[in-house]
């Protein structure tokens, strides 16, 4: 638990500052920056009771919102995505997610791309509607929507297949 | 008393996230209001810090171009001296009154600045303690920048003209018709003009610069050039698309701009309504 515990902590830390520092910058084509940071929520463990990911969904949101001074556009995606996160585990990974047997690196390519997949467009939906603030603008959004979450979901692969612990 | 026990057990989850939700859209809500998004502001000792440090490495890398942007504002002030010198001193009568200046300048250096977002901020290395205060003017030696939102001791925090929750008081440079700056979020340099009306002489590539009827810059600061423009769809305003003097992707250092007499009139303002 001790150890979960660290490196989570440091999993937190170490993404809030690749975000803001670097991510964020990168504006490829004017407008599309990933926002890599969700996939400090999408590693969260899996049987971790639902109030606790609630709530460091938020504060990893909230962490972001103060360096981009972005109200709480992030900590509202985040939390949302958090609320969510049971069923879509539920749905991508079917039956074994409900006799909590599977780690995160053990499933199926296919189920976490479709994990991944679904809570980043959901989250980078709720995250433009609230920047952007205005349905007259429901284009500009789902064009934003859908190249950042392209961006995301290929670095959220990417990046954790890197990762990924050799057994 | 029971059941209401059991129902915020049973949907503590539900509660907590509508709570946590309900909390992070009021924050998205004030942002969206100049003026009002006190809390959640990079101007503090954390954010401000970090941004700080890592723009002492970053700076390394724009030296050569602030440099340029120096050297060419020395240049220009020269020949703005020369120019003042080369009057005939005893047929100029100079009235020492006039050399009270009402407006006081001060340097500081961005370390974050966004232009990719609708609403934009910029930070800078400066803030109450240096006696910056919010609604001071932002330039640099080309053009506006913004107007400074909220100070923490050491930082300050600038709201973009690159912000949608923005407007600035400009005019044509040839005559004295006003209309307000505004951005549509779309290109980091280009800004909409609107308001100015249809009897105003406006031609490609003129000159906007601010108005003064602010109070926030002083009258004459260059804004940009116009790139095109349209009559508006009732035919009586126009929208002109300005081309910014400066570049915002890469601003540097800035000047903020006090205005002594501010307070002053404010007061008068007030009184008369």
């Amino acid at each position: 638990m001790n150890s979960l515990l660290i490196s989570n902590s440091v999993r937190f830390i170490l993404l809030v500052l690749v975000q803001v520092l670097i991510l964020n910058n990168i504006n490829f084509l004017g407008f599309i920056n990933p926002y890599f940071y969700v996939l400090f929520i999408l590693l969260l463990p899996l049987n971790m009771s639902q109030y606790k990911v609630l709530f460091l969904s938020f504060l990893i949101g909230l962490c972001i919102d103060f360096f981009e001074d972005s109200g709480g556009i992030n900590a509202a995606a985040s939390v949302f995505i958090a609320f969510l996160r049971p069923s879509i585990l539920k749905f991508s990974f079917g039956i074994s997610y409900e006799h909590q047997t599977i780690r995160y690196y053990q499933t199926p390519v296919t189920q976490r791309f479709t994990y991944i997949s679904i809570l980043v467009l959901i989250h980078h939906f709720i995250l433009f509607s609230l920047e952007i603030f205005n349905y007259s603008y429901i284009i500009l959004i789902l064009k934003k929507t859908l190249f950042s979450s392209i961006f995301t979901i290929l670095l959220i692969v990417l990046i954790t297949t890197l990762f990924q612990k050799r057994r | 008393m029971g059941q209401i026990i059991n129902f915020l057990i049973k949907y503590k989850n539900t509660l907590l996230f509508l709570f946590l939700f309900g909390l992070s859209i009021f924050f998205t809500i004030q942002s969206h209001s100049y003026h009002k998004s006190k809390f959640i502001s990079s101007a503090n000792f954390l954010t401000g810090g970090i941004y700080n440090w890592v723009n002492n490495i970053d700076e390394y890398f724009n030296l050569e171009v602030y440099n340029d942007r120096l050297v060419e504002e020395n240049r220009w002030l020269r020949a703005r001296i020369m120019q003042l010198n080369s009057k005939q001193r005893d047929t100029t009568f100079t009235d020492t009154n006039s050399y009270k200046n009402p407006y006081r300048f001060r340097a500081a250096r961005v370390i974050k600045n966004q232009y990719a977002k609708r609403d934009n901020y910029i930070l800078l290395n400066k803030g109450s303690n240096d006696s910056i205060q919010t609604d001071f003017g932002v330039i640099t030696s080309k053009g506006v920048v913004g107007i400074v939102e909220e100070t923490s001791k050491n930082y300050s925090r600038v709201i973009s003209i690159l912000n949608t929750n923005l407007s600035v008081s400009v005019q044509l440079k040839k005559s004295q018709h006003f209309g307000s700056l505004i951005w549509n979020g779309k290109d980091p340099n280009i800004v909409q003009l609107t308001e100015v009306p249809r009897l105003a002489p406006v031609k490609k590539g003129d000159t906007i610069i601010t108005n003064g009827r602010s109070l926030i810059f002083p009258k004459g600061i260059p804004v940009g050039v116009i790139q095109d423009f349209e009559l508006d769809q009732n035919k009586s305003y126009y929208t002109i698309n300005v081309q910014l003097f400066n570049d915002m992707t890469n601003i540097g250092y800035v000047y903020v701009i006090e205005n002594k007499g501010m307070a002053e009139l404010k007061k008068l303002e007030q009184a008369n309504e």
